[in-house]
């Protein structure tokens, strides 16, 4: 790339745990959504796997609370550059919910759809193996609902906007189906490690 | 949320090295840089632009900045910065960049806070959030129906006012939150769903931009003005600096 006429940058000291491209947000957790910050009940809240699975499977909020808990420690990387580091997300690994679900054979990705119609499409094998959570509680406090509460989905290893917030289920497919941010522009996977922010990124 | 005739066409932004043209303050703490684009492609008003930095050892800082500019046939855009404290990017872009440098860039980005131009828009932007609006304020006016936008923008003084010159007008109120001018008959004080009112003629598309608490307030404002909320568009300007 093209070296910028006099610019040498501020932030020398670069933790190595920042991709590419990504400063460290620090305190600050910033708010970026599209749509109107919805309200939801918690006694109405549901979440629900669905499509190609063996039994579609709805929990409600005291049943998802009921499953094994998880939590994920550690950093997450949202596209518009900031990261935040150290962080601590309790919930529910998406792993229990598909066990309890079933994923049949044919079913490669994932649509992650959210109480306000926001969808994010993932590969299953990046919401498999413990990667994936649905969370409820961030830095040992209730998610609040600018950052998705009473609970979002969690793919810390891909940019933020995969990690739906609001999230309201998971539908199993046999391809590739983009959702929102993916259908305006953005990148189908979206490693924070290989910058892959747009689409046409490697 | 989306809607069929929202879906864009996904092809492959290429990073490109625009010429700086020009640059102008629009106040003490934002600026417009006029670029000429290699290869250009038309923007669709309220999408933006990234922009790379990149230093000799290879280190690099990216941000993104909304297209202030209608479509141009030329081929150039403008964008407008606003100077952050400590802003990596953006005070290298006010202290150091000036007409005749290259800038790499990427764009036009962004699909869902897009006005095609066809139908009535309104557009509420407080402070830097004007940006995108502008855009489409400037290709309503460009197309010859002005009146297809209504814009509200919220600024806390008289001075903070973007595109002062060119944004009054017919379409056009200006709200100030801390200090308003003399004989400003509204005085000062914060945005209220009676200044929204009347702007609001139903059916149209809004859109939203500005600072996280400004977007949420004023999308409270609007649903009490009577806009429904699944019309609202937001673009939340975080502090990326």
């Amino acid at each position: 790339m093209a070296v910028t006429r006099g610019f040498v940058g501020k932030r020398r000291d670069r933790d190595s745990r920042l991709p590419p491209g990504q400063y460290d947000a620090r305190d600050e957790w910033p708010v970026l959504h599209a749509e109107a910050t919805p309200r939801l009940d918690t006694a109405r809240w549901t979440f629900t796997v669905e499509g190609l699975v063996e039994h579609e499977t709805t929990w409600t909020w005291a049943e998802i609370h009921a499953l094994p808990r998880d939590r994920y420690a550690g950093d997450i990387h949202c596209v518009t550059t900031w990261s935040k580091l150290d962080m601590t997300f309790d919930g529910v690994s998406v792993d229990t919910l598909l066990e309890a679900a079933g994923p049949l054979p044919s079913a490669t990705h994932v649509v992650a759809v959210s109480h306000t119609g926001y969808t994010t499409n993932l590969p299953l094998a990046d919401v498999t193996g413990g990667k994936a959570w649905v969370v409820w509680d961030a830095q040992g406090q209730p998610l609040t609902t600018e950052h998705g509460g009473p609970a979002r989905l969690l793919v810390p290893h891909l940019y933020f906007w995969k990690s739906a917030k609001w999230v309201s289920g998971l539908r199993l497919l046999d391809h590739d189906e983009p959702g929102f941010w993916e259908r305006n522009g953005y990148h189908d996977r979206g490693d924070p490690w290989r910058e892959q922010r747009y689409q046409g990124d490697e | 949320m989306t809607r069929p005739d929202e879906v864009v066409h996904r092809r492959t932004l290429r990073w490109q090295d625009a010429t700086v043209l020009a640059v102008h303050d629009e106040t003490p703490t934002a600026r417009t840089f006029r670029l000429r684009l290699p290869e250009p492609h038309p923007h669709l008003p309220g999408q933006y632009y990234v922009v790379r930095l990149t230093a000799p050892d290879g280190y690099s800082a990216t941000r993104s900045y909304s297209v202030a500019s209608a479509p141009e046939s030329s081929g150039e855009i403008e964008l407008t910065v606003e100077k952050l404290v400590d802003g990596e990017v953006s005070e290298f872009l006010h202290d150091v960049v000036a007409p005749g440098d290259e800038l790499e860039v990427r764009g036009p980005i962004g699909g869902f806070f897009a006005w095609r131009g066809d139908r009535p828009a309104l557009l509420v932007g407080g402070g830097s959030g004007v940006v995108p609006l502008m855009a489409m304020l400037r290709a309503a006016r460009a197309a010859g129906d002005p009146d297809l936008v209504r814009l509200l923008v919220s600024v806390r003084s008289p001075a903070d006012l973007y595109y002062r010159d060119e944004v009054s007008g017919p379409q056009t109120v200006v709200v100030h939150t801390r200090s308003a001018p003399a004989g400003d008959p509204r005085g000062a004080g914060r945005l209220t769903a009676a200044d929204l009112a009347p702007l609001v003629r139903g059916g149209e598309d809004v859109f939203v931009c500005g600072s996280p608490a400004f977007c949420d307030a004023a999308t409270e404002r609007l649903i009490e003005a009577g806009v429904p909320t699944e019309v609202i568009r937001v673009e939340r300007f975080g502090p990326s600096s």
